[in-house]
């Protein structure tokens, strides 16, 4: 009888297993998809071409020098806000917690506003101004500030949530007064800032892939993938703390210790992708809400899931925002927020009718 | 053979346990009782160090419980909690969470074939796979005292096993745990508010008063004297069928 328990079980966890490996196909599949989108209309077999070194002059410089950090991009940045939303949840004990409805992503897009508007991190404008070429000269003070400002909010919903015992209700809705707080102080800067600065902020808050280069990439991917590491590493302290605070200190979960270090990991890879791509909502809610139905709340397979998901997502939203009303692209902050709140509540709804 | 002793916590306002202490043998079921605010949840609490007691020591077996490092303590001393936060995860995985201080990296086929023998023998073999949302309340309390079970502890806590069970299941709950703690020869301290049912099912019977012990002992010192001391009711404790019966009038 034990044996065949075991086998069921067993066989369950295949089950897991075989979707964390579909996740990963899916992934690779969506970054075709991304490279293959565009005015230069390249074929998969074109681009799979260059990929392994066979590509003319032309195709190497879309694929290395336009699509490829576009597509890198997406991909860390989906993967460290779904990371950051999937662990806050658990270690805030929240559902609808994530970067951008705690306010974290806010907080970081207002020091990376300051970081532009008065610390010189500045802007390079190419090529007649035009928005589509603005870049930052020095990502390490934006970087700076926007984590400044992500762990500021970070440290308010902690203390919220440590000191006074908040719900889950009243920490959502204090994440949506330090949202406008932040939100309030942006338009401030703007408002006292010249007009190019002014196009500069407002062109930052729409959110953008194509932002980033090589070197901000590897920054995001250092950080998520440390943090990912540290995850993972915890995955059975976050499966204790499913149970509820006092059940995973009777596991020996350093319960005040994980929540912190998760926290502040979160606010680091958020308010860093938030630097460098301006702030991108419901992607860190929804990836780890869709991987919840697949693979349950098991942190084991939730976590790598859910950082696959988020960057597929992602990948998958930068191919609508650039072929819905091409040659132009949409702004991906704007996209994910239209697309993401009607899955969300999609998920509500079917989430309510499985109860 | 645990030893607990002198036991005290406070908040900044108030202190709940004063010098709380007793002993019990291996094997022995220990009834925790007084009325709510007495502190028996925060003794239990405090035991598995969930709270920090600010004076007090636990002896398991002449080993001081509370030198033990997190993962010691928590192989040591199981807890099953007053009110359980349910998740979207199978009844194996919830039972399998009760070894993770064994688990190091992974799962390994002890933890597996442990987890399968303890829930074959609290019955939930033809549940393993089902969604721990969407059991029975008895049901839960069984995956609970599973998920302690797993641990092979030496003390095990119950926070009011029995709360919010309906009379078949509270009898077959503490009947369960009566039969594990003598099988397994663990000491179980449980906070339980029925008193017919500890008369019942436990061996002793600690009594709390303002976060004070009043007393002590084997069955012989649940009386009308102690229950109207400690809870303020007037009551009879009656031989019914051979088993002592507490009527309150």
């Amino acid at each position: 009888m034990e044996k065949k328990q075991l086998t069921s079980y067993n066989q369950y966890i295949k089950r897991k297993w075989a979707i964390l490996i579909g996740m990963l196909v899916l992934l690779l599949a969506a970054c075709v998809l991304s490279l293959s989108a565009g005015s230069a209309n390249l074929r998969i077999a074109d681009i799979l071409r260059t990929l392994f070194g066979g590509g003319n002059r032309q195709e190497n410089a879309i694929i290395w020098n336009v699509r490829m950090p576009r597509v890198a991009t997406a991909m860390v940045v989906g993967m460290a806000l779904a990371l950051s939303g999937c662990v806050m949840q658990n270690v805030l004990r929240n559902p609808l917690a994530s970067a951008s409805t705690l306010g974290v992503s806010q907080g970081a897009s207002f020091g990376a506003a300051i970081a532009i508007v008065y610390f010189g991190a500045g802007i390079q404008v190419n090529a007649g101004g035009a928005a589509s070429a603005l870049t930052v000269t020095s990502p390490t003070i934006v970087t700076l500030f926007a984590f400044l400002g992500g762990i500021a909010t970070t440290a308010v919903i902690l203390a919220l949530a440590r000191f006074r015992g908040t719900s889950p209700a009243t920490m959502v809705l204090a994440g949506v007064a330090i949202s406008s707080m932040f939100t309030g102080g942006t338009a401030l800067i703007q408002y006292f800032a010249d007009d190019v600065m002014v196009a500069t902020v407002v062109y930052w808050t729409f959110g953008s892939l194509g932002r980033a280069g090589w070197s901000e990439i590897a920054i995001i991917a250092v950080l998520s993938t440390a943090a990912f590491g540290f995850f993972f590493c915890n995955r059975w302290n976050y499966n204790a703390m499913e149970s509820g605070t006092h059940t995973a200190k009777s596991l020996g979960v350093p319960v005040e210790r994980l929540i912190v270090v998760s926290m502040l990991l979160c606010a680091l890879i958020s308010s860093v992708a938030v630097a460098f791509v301006g702030c991108i909502s419901f992607i860190g809610l929804i990836a780890s809400h869709i991987m919840r139905r697949f693979v349950g709340n098991d942190y084991r397979f939730l976590i790598p899931c859910s950082a696959l998901c988020g960057s597929i997502l992602l990948l998958l939203s930068d191919v609508v925002s650039r072929v819905l009303v091409a040659p132009t692209v949409l702004p991906i902050g704007a996209l994910t927020s239209f697309l993401g709140a009607p899955l969300f509540l999609y998920l509500i709804v079917k989430g309510g009718k499985r109860k | 053979m645990i030893e607990i002793k002198d036991i005290s916590f406070s908040y900044p306002d108030a202190d709940i346990l004063k010098g709380v202490g007793f002993t019990a043998e291996s094997g022995e079921v220990v009834g925790l009782l007084g009325n709510n605010g007495a502190g028996k949840s925060t003794l239990v609490t405090c035991l598995n160090r969930i709270r920090k007691p600010k004076t007090g020591t636990l002896t398991i077996d002449g080993k001081n419980a509370f030198q033990l490092g997190r993962n010691e303590l928590a192989k040591t001393v199981a807890y099953v909690a007053q009110k359980n936060e349910l998740t979207h995860t199978t009844v194996f995985d919830c039972v399998l969470l009760g070894r993770k201080p064994y688990i190091k990296w992974s799962v390994s086929q002890e933890d597996l074939d442990i987890c399968s023998r303890i829930m074959d023998r609290v019955g939930l073999l033809d549940y393993q796979m089902r969604y721990v949302d969407e059991l029975s309340g008895g049901e839960l309390q069984k995956v609970m005292l599973a998920r302690a079970l797993v641990a092979e502890p030496k003390l095990l806590l119950l926070d009011e096993p029995t709360s919010n069970l309906d009379p078949k299941n509270q009898y077959e709950m503490m009947a369960l745990v009566q039969e594990v703690a003598k099988e397994k020869g663990i000491t179980v301290i449980t906070v339980i508010h029925d008193l017919n049912l500890a008369l019942r099912f436990c061996d002793q019977f600690y009594f709390l008063k303002a976060g004070e012990g009043y007393s002590y002992g084997g069955i012989e010192t649940v009386t009308p004297e102690t229950l109207q001391a400690v809870y303020g009711i007037r009551a009879e404790v009656l031989d019914v069928k051979g088993r002592k019966t507490v009527i309150i009038e």
